[in-house]
């Protein structure tokens, strides 16, 4: 007898999974059709992707760039597709653009403000936390790159721009220089970055206003002289009266000295570049100049609510509460007509300065109560081990604030400071409100005032939307980049 | 026996002001005090100054006078001849309404595209990641003026309704027709919807000019009194679930309970809706809803909800997995295990937010101004500013009836946050 | 003189100098720029143009007082001023004069403490509809939707007038120009109304401009006019005189082209003195002899203003019709200059 037992001696080839589970299928069946909800749900959202592509599709292909205005930009539409073909008008952006991103900043001058922005970039990289040396130099490299690329075009778009008084070539290479060297301090010393970031309110403000270099120079000075008194009186007198005393002697020099010694300066040595007035300034350039400069502007201010909103003495607490609470209750816009209208009754009278300079103030204070509460937030995050450490140590309130709590505190707040400038940033359009050339409705209104643009309505609030979109996307994404980087810190 | 020696008491040194820590937190106190007096006292001077300079006076009194202007859309009523006081409170009508309709719209939104993007379904996850990113990357004001714009180019026309006698007489149907069982004319100037009407009216009675319905009053006070039986009979219900581990059905009861007293009710009164009409150039009867207020309702709506998602989101994932993984052991389906579980744990999260949320869309209503949505900004803000030129009365109330809105919504709702909080014994 | 401002030197260049109290016209010569309260952008009446400088109507009249006063026509500082901010700009001394599309009325002069100082446009509210619908009278309009621009004086009107007629509308309240007009292009509203020199800009740039009329009732008076504080009477009178030697030079024959031919050549005793070759009329108020020669050659005299930013040539196509001079059956008219 013969056993017939049958052994196999290799194994099967492991056979395909059913159609149904693998591939595309599969894919399509665990992440669409799990079940019927999700199967409607799936059919629902398709339905909806395709009739907004639908219905805005022809529109946006049929696109004119190249117009003199509306009525020929709808002429060439009609003769392109046939009558009754609708398209956008995009030789509108292709005329205005630039009173989008500058407002009516001098033509020839438009290599300032493109500069400070990149600068804005630098000078925030050394606190932005966006990691080592490494990074920073690329991001200075690629500003450079991008900003001298900018400038070309902005030359080739506006020939003017070469030939301009104060710009031109050696305006270009300077820019090159400037930010090439920049570039190499972030490589050979990253530390000294820092030093810009210093700086640069009052390069920002120089470029961007130009006039005489004195005056920046004077209102730097006036820091100065707040440090050099506060550290000759501190170790007498104590953090508070010290700080004080400084920013007596401050004032003073702000108020009363400093206008003649840079007077005398600019009358020796007088180096100036064109002065621009605030009141050209617009469009996104605006909006920039509102938001950061508010934003810059109430980090101390949020900084000394938040700390006075924690304080342990209750007038200062009282103060604090009342006054972040009044600006968090009140609309923006509402502050904008103070700014606007209310402002000359509380000013001394015949004190009559800049609108745009007195929407940055009122900004600034919104802006600071949403700050402290922000800042409030990292406080309240800081375990109290902290605290009771710098106590330990002997510290006493400032030095524990300077050493321990403000580093601290004020990292953890960097993503909530973020959310805040994203905000500001999109509420920098109501100033459209009070007359001023904001990106969406200010200069909006002015294209559509022209007469060959008038009419025009889809396509100033695409494009204007796009940059907006670009700008808080990409803000926001550093935001929770950096929110899940000081997590894992935290660890 | 140790001996402790006392402490030499210290007489008391002017200087001790700036250098006694005991002291100086007085001393400072007593400075603040004195520059914030000091830094009042100038506004005030100033104030009184330009005043006196401008030949002007703070005076409240064109509250009481004609406005002279129309207002779309009124809560109660006022006409041209009503005083610039009564359109304010027409306007701040307006606002609350936008305000409270937003708030919990936006909720809903916010709640259901939370949830919905950390579906497993690839398709909607993502819709609700773009919708989420692109309103949340978007100046508010500019989602209002499309929404705007949206309604009034995409409706038809209130002709489009008619039907000519050609057309009837060819049995053509009109270019457009009402929705929702003939009762809703969608036009592109504003939604008329049905108006109830009821035929033996209880009267009505005014205080400060704004009539009170007896009739709603009566509906409104008997909805609650159903609402406290049927919450006593559902209390009845769980103790005798609790003593015997019976439950007696209570569904029918409840629906009796709820619905049937408010039915006879509506049916004595002699309840019927007035349905819209084409009449001349636009839709007659009915309430029509113009579009200034439906534009900036689902733009703010759509935009605080984007805001919500996210905190929504955020609650939800700080819930431990091990959470939804306990429930699913226990066999509870995903939703039932979202409803049940998570939500209520995710809302002590989500709540604060949330609060800061409300706030910021009732502020945002001031920007209907660019759709021209008459609200308090545009009444008293706008035009009563406009045609009396009393700049500093009107700004100054308006920021007083917001900051008195804000000051009321967020102790509300810190009022159901404390409730809310996780209870420690 | 100068008060400093709190922020000091920070802002030191973004600060204007304080107003002195000496008067508007001293400090507009001291600081050798006009302030000029304009529309934030209004087609034909005052916008920046590509280059952001500003064109328009209401825009020329600050160049002629601009060069009145300090010599030269782009010495104009434009502030854009929305309907709510206009007059508090101007009450505050944020501009020296507005030239902004006002109205004239007895409240704004007296109430808001604003002196209008001339009328450079006669204007009156008028309504367009569909030609379709079939109206051919704004009183035929009841029940009708109206589109109007908030804070004007078009709304209040509007109320008056259908309420003197005793019919009915619904207002559809919009933010500005441009809104109303897509508005009412949409359908949202049946008719639209606001000044009649609005109407028929909105008109000309419409595609379909054969179907819409504008109807012929003119419901409401409105002189814009230059606007000045109150209370300052001598800057008025250089605005006033500075738009009046505009609509002189017109009745005079005198033009941008030939002023200078004029000036060598004319016996006339009243365009001697405007010109400032008799008698010495601008040290009366305050400024040299050939005030009024810069002035109407900053921008032409009234009619070439007119006819180079809304007239009938351009694509705005305003008749002259009451702005005509009252030679021609208008209503401009300049008072003596003796």
């Amino acid at each position: 007898m013969t056993k017939a037992t049958f052994v196999r001696k290799e194994m099967l080839p492991p056979q395909e999974a059913p159609a149904s589970q693998r591939g595309a299928i599969k894919w399509a069946r665990e992440n669409l059709f799990s079940s019927p909800l999700n199967a409607i749900l799936t059919i629902l959202g398709l339905l909806t992707v395709v009739l907004l592509v639908k219905g805005a599709l022809p529109w946006l292909l049929n696109g004119v760039w190249e117009a003199g205005s509306l009525m020929e930009c709808r002429e060439i539409i009609a003769a392109r597709h046939g009558e009754g073909a609708t398209g956008a008008c995009w030789a509108m952006v292709r005329e205005r653009w630039h009173q989008y991103l500058f407002g009516f900043y001098p033509q020839p001058l438009f290599w300032r403000p493109t500069l400070a922005f990149a600068l804005m970039f630098v000078a925030l990289a050394p606190v932005l936390y966006l990691g080592n040396r490494t990074v920073n130099t690329i991001m200075a490299g690629v500003v450079t790159v991008l900003t001298v690329l900018a400038l070309i075009g902005i030359s080739v778009a506006f020939p003017q721009a070469i030939a301009g008084a104060d710009a031109g070539v050696a305006a270009l290479l300077a820019v090159v220089i400037v930010l090439g060297a920049l570039t190499a301090v972030a490589w050979l010393a990253p530390r000294k970055l820092m030093i810009l970031t210093l700086l640069y309110p009052a390069i920002g403000f120089y470029l961007l206003w130009g006039g005489s270099i004195w005056g920046p120079i004077g209102a730097l000075a006036g820091f100065a002289i707040l440090a050099l008194v506060y550290s000759l009186t501190k170790g007498q007198l104590g953090v508070v009266v010290g700080t004080g005393a400084g920013v007596v002697a401050a004032m003073v020099w702000w108020l009363a000295v400093q206008s003649h010694i840079t007077g005398a300066l600019h009358s020796l040595l007088p180096f100036s570049i064109t002065h621009v007035d605030s009141d050209e300034f617009g469009g996104f350039l605006l909006a920039f100049v509102i938001g950061v400069t508010a934003i810059a502007a109430s980090l101390p201010m949020g900084i000394l609510l938040a700390l006075g909103r924690r304080s342990d003495m209750p007038l200062i607490k009282a103060l604090s509460v009342g006054f972040i609470e009044f600006i968090r209750g009140v609309p923006l816009i509402t502050m904008l007509f103070t700014a606007s209208l209310l402002l000359q009754y509380f000013l001394p009278p015949r004190t009559n300065f800049d609108l745009i300079l007195r929407v940055i103030i009122l900004v600034t204070f919104f802006s600071a109560a949403y700050i402290a509460e922000v800042v409030r937030g990292g406080l309240a995050a800081l375990p109290r081990g902290q605290y009771e450490a710098a106590d330990a140590l002997g510290l006493d309130y400032w030095q524990a604030q300077r050493l321990i709590i403000m580093p601290q505190a004020l990292k953890i707040s960097i993503p909530g400071i973020v959310s805040s400038f994203i905000g500001l940033f999109k509420d920098t359009t109501l100033v459209a409100l009070v007359g001023l050339h904001d990106p969406l409705q200010g200069v909006t209104k002015v294209v559509r005032a022209a007469i060959e643009w008038k009419g025009i309505y889809w396509e100033p609030y695409i494009f204007v939307g796009l940059i907006f979109f670009a700008c808080c996307f990409s803000m926001s994404r550093y935001s929770m980049y950096l929110e899940r980087k000081l997590k894992r810190d935290h660890r | 026996m140790a001996h402790v020696a006392s402490v030499p008491k210290e007489p008391f040194r002017l200087s001790m002001l700036v250098y006694d820590t005991r002291y100086r937190s007085y001393t400072i106190q007593i400075v603040v005090l004195v520059l914030f007096l000091a830094f009042l006292a100038w506004l005030l001077n100033n104030t009184i100054v330009n005043l006196a300079a401008k030949d002007k006076d703070i005076n409240f009194s064109f509250l009481f006078q004609r406005a002279g202007y129309d207002i779309d859309q009124q809560l109660i009523p006022y006409t041209n001849d009503s005083t610039h006081g009564r359109a304010l409170f027409v306007g701040l009508l307006n606002t609350l309404l936008v305000a409270f309709i937003g708030c919990i719209l936006a909720t809903v939104i916010g709640v259901m595209a939370g949830v919905l993007r950390l579906s497993h379904n690839w398709v909607v996850s993502r819709l609700m990641t773009v919708y989420v990113e692109t309103f949340r990357n978007i100046p508010l004001l500019l989602w209002i003026i499309l929404a705007f714009v949206v309604f009034s180019e995409t409706a038809p026309a209130p002709r489009d309704f008619r039907v000519t006698e050609e057309m009837a007489a060819a049995g053509e149907a009109p270019a457009a027709s009402k929705i929702l069982f003939d009762s809703v004319a969608f036009t592109n100037r504003g939604t008329s919807i049905p108006r109830p009407y009821l035929d033996h009216p209880l009267g009505s009675f005014s205080i400060l000019d704004v009539p009170i319905n007896l009739s709603v009053v009566a509906a409104l006070a008997l909805i609650a009194l159903c609402v406290w039986i049927n919450g006593r009979l559902i209390a009845n219900a769980k103790s005798v679930q609790e003593a015997t581990g019976e439950r007696p059905v209570t569904w029918w009861k409840s629906l009796i309970i709820l619905f049937a007293p408010i039915i006879a009710l509506l049916y004595a009164l002699g309840f019927h809706l007035e349905y819209p009409e084409l009449k001349g150039f636009n839709f007659q009867g009915g309430i029509n809803v113009a579009h200034s207020f439906t534009a900036l309702l689902i733009a703010i709506s759509l935009y605080t909800g984007a805001f919500i998602a996210e905190a929504v989101r955020a609650g939800i994932l700080a819930i431990s997995k091990g959470q939804s993984e306990a429930a699913y052991a226990l066999g509870l389906r995903p939703g039932r295990t979202m409803r049940l579980v998570i939500l209520p744990q995710a809302l002590r999260v989500i709540v604060p937010p949330l609060i800061s949320q409300y706030l910021n869309l009732t502020k945002n209503t001031t920007l209907g101004m660019a759709i021209s949505y008459l609200d308090l900004k545009g009444t008293l803000g706008g035009i009563t500013l406009n045609q009396t030129g009393r700049e500093l009365e009107c700004m100054l109330l308006m920021m007083l009836i917001y900051l008195v809105l804000s000051l009321i919504i967020s102790s509300g709702m810190n009022v159901f946050n404390t409730a809310m909080k996780l209870k420690e014994r | 003189m100068n008060k400093s401002v709190f922020l000091g030197t920070l802002a030191a260049s973004a600060l204007l100098a304080g107003i002195a109290s000496a008067g508007t016209l001293d400090d507009v010569k001291a600081r050798g720029e006009l302030i000029c309260g304009v529309n934030t952008g209004l087609t034909g009446f005052g916008a920046p143009d590509a280059n952001g400088n500003y064109q328009g109507f209401d825009v020329a009249v600050c160049k002629a007082v601009a060069a009145a006063v300090v010599g030269d026509a782009s010495k104009v500082k434009y502030v854009p001023t929305t309907g709510e901010t206009r007059f508090t700009a101007l009450a505050s001394g944020e501009v020296d004069m507005l030239a902004r599309n006002s109205t004239w009325t007895f409240s704004r002069d007296n109430d808001l403490k604003l002196d209008f100082v001339a009328v450079n446009y006669y204007d009156g509210q008028g309504f367009m509809v569909h030609k379709d619908l079939g109206v051919s009278s704004a009183k035929e309009l009841d029940g009708a939707t109206i589109c109007i621009q908030t804070g004007t004086t078009t709304e209040l009107n509007l109320a008056d007038f259908f309420k003197a007629n005793n019919i009915s509308y619904t207002p559809v309240t919009v933010a500005d120009d441009s809104e109303a007009q897509r508005q009412y292009l949409a359908g949202a509203c049946d008719s639209f109304t606001t000044d009649a020199s609005g109407l028929a800009a909105v008109r000309a740039t419409m595609p379909d401009a054969e179907n819409h009329v504008i109807l012929p009732e003119i419901i409401s008076k409105e002189p814009l006019g230059p606007a000045v504080r109150h209370g300052d009477n001598n800057w008025g009178d250089v605005v006033r005189w500075s738009f009046y030697a505009l609509v002189a030079a017109e009745e005079k024959g005198i033009t941008q082209a030939n002023i200078e031919e004029v000036a060598a050549s004319t016996q006339d005793p009243e365009v001697k003195r405007l010109l400032g070759l008799e008698g010495d009329l601008g040290a009366m108020m305050g400024l040299d002899k050939e005030w009024a020669k810069r002035a109407i050659a900053a921008s032409g005299n009234y009619g070439e203003i007119f006819a180079a930013t809304i007239g009938e040539s351009t694509s705005i196509g305003l008749a002259r019709g009451l702005n005509a001079l009252y030679t021609q059956g208008g209503l401009q008219y300049a008072p003596p200059f003796r």
